[in-house]
């Protein structure tokens, strides 16, 4: 296994060299996101409104972090299940967003906006926020306090781990898994 | 008739959700080393060795396991001899989860309306299942219940003809479908027979038993290997990234039904399988 370090803002040639099952590490800037900030993102964008922090080349965090105790910057910070984000992901990848992080599979339409966009997407290891939180070394509150830990958090993080599951080739490491598996042959 | 005050029950899930949140049992951590000693695929090894640093540093650092700490589930085994003074018993529950999730610096994760989505800001209500028993003790489960892996779970109404061959198949093709988001490995909580509403609550309880311990009738015990061998020849390993660790461990409950039904229910845990208790 290949492990590459990646720096945010992401370019579509910081990603050519990335196959999926390869790790990366990223350093610079993770925007949290889930359910109601993507349907808020999405609301904004389809009425023309710019968000509130620049998409471009940006990577979406997948995360509701737990709150920081005393003396800490954050709490548990892990991944939290990609596909309830996929109806508004294509739209946020037309934006300008370059890669996305969060665990198990995406939808087709997911993976056909990824092509057509040239993004990627990254699986961290869910149930670790603990340990993924000691590469996350400060957070600033962007925008919608009112979510609490649905708001969207700009985390700055260094040596980010996570496994490319979704190449810019279009190679996806959940339906080559489940090929293999016997779910694939039962198609159950 | 034994008196207890309610805010003896107030203390005591507050202390619950302060350490289930942090402390994975040892029950787990143990399935967890053994099914890294037992993994063949890289990449499955290397995750597995990444849940187990993420626990041990959680126990270490008293940071949650997982930022979901989850819905608070909690069992409340009230014994009928038992007298609850000095106020409301919800009331006091809700309490002590409100006082630690917010002393433990856990997450919020209840939506107080399921359409219209804001958060309570507290983690309240807990989710109260009471059980009245003999005798006059008082004994409290507390299951913090992460999102993903509670939405990975399912029940169908079969018919008697499907029989165990469709409980089996039920289970697995849930796990199939939906088990690769509900980090994996999974521990799996089926419950057969009851009616409707009994039988999720069922598959719910089969998540307390200790990993490990069969279920005392020897057919229902043989049907929980026969299922954990199935998950985990499916292929799917830890967080569905390929190998053979998929369920650490299968628990079936089983209860009286309908002479019409066959209710089956699988209630999916994370490989962050928090729960603690406590009698009074």
């Amino acid at each position: 296994m290949k492990a590459f370090s990646l720096h945010t803002p992401l370019a579509e040639s910081d990603l050519l060299p990335l196959q999926a099952g390869d790790q990366v590490l990223l350093t610079g800037r993770l925007y949290t996101a889930r359910d109601t900030v993507h349907q808020r993102l999405a609301a904004l964008l389809a009425k023309g409104l710019s968000p509130p922090f620049p998409l471009e080349g940006s990577v979406l965090y997948y995360c509701g972090p737990s709150p920081a105790p005393p003396g800490r910057v954050i709490g548990s910070a892990g991944p939290t299940t990609a596909g309830r984000m996929d109806p508004y992901t294509p739209a946020l990848l037309a934006a300008g967003v370059r890669a996305t992080i969060g665990k198990g599979p995406r939808s087709p339409a997911v993976h056909q906006a990824m092509a057509q966009y040239r993004a990627i997407y990254l699986a961290a290891t869910g149930g670790t926020g603990a340990l993924l939180a000691q590469t996350i070394t400060e957070v600033l509150l962007v925008a919608y306090p009112e979510l609490g830990p649905e708001a969207i958090y700009r985390l700055q993080v260094v040596d980010f781990p996570a496994i490319v599951a979704i190449d810019l080739a279009g190679r996806d490491l959940y339906r080559e898994v489940r090929q293999l598996t016997v779910c694939g042959g039962t198609g159950c | 008739m034994r008196e207890v005050a309610v805010s003896l029950l107030r203390d005591a899930v507050r202390d619950l959700c302060l350490e289930a949140n942090v402390v994975i049992p040892d029950d787990t951590l143990q399935a967890l080393e053994r099914a890294l000693i037992e993994e063949t695929s890289l990449r499955g090894r290397s995750i597995l060795e990444e849940i187990l640093a993420n626990d041990r540093r959680a126990r270490e650092c008293r940071l949650p396991a997982c930022q979901d700490t989850g819905l608070a589930i909690v069992f409340l085994e009230l014994g009928q001899d038992v007298s609850l003074v000095g106020g409301d018993l919800c009331q006091a529950i809700n309490e002590g989860v409100r006082q630690g999730y917010r002393r433990g610096y856990l997450r919020n994760s209840v939506s107080v309306d399921p359409l219209r989505r804001a958060n309570s800001g507290d983690n309240t209500p807990a989710v109260l299942h009471l059980e009245v028993i003999p005798g006059d003790s008082l004994r409290l489960v507390l299951l913090p219940k992460g999102g993903g892996a509670e939405n990975a779970s399912a029940l169908s109404m079969l018919t008697p003809a499907s029989g165990w061959e469709g409980v089996r198949r039920f289970v697995l093709e849930q796990v199939c479908r939906v088990g690769p988001s509900a980090c994996p490995p999974l521990v799996l909580g089926v419950g057969v027979g009851g009616s409707f509403g009994s039988c999720a609550l069922l598959a719910k309880k089969a998540l307390l038993r200790p990993l490990g311990r069969s279920h005392p009738d020897p057919q229902v015990a043989a049907w929980e290997d026969e299922l954990k061998t199935a998950v985990n020849n499916l292929g799917i390993g830890p967080m569905g990234l390929g190998g053979h660790t998929t369920a650490l461990s299968v628990a079936i409950e089983v209860a009286p039904c309908h002479i019409a039904s066959l209710p089956v229910a699988v209630n999916l845990n994370c490989h962050s399988h928090r729960h603690r208790s406590v009698t009074l």
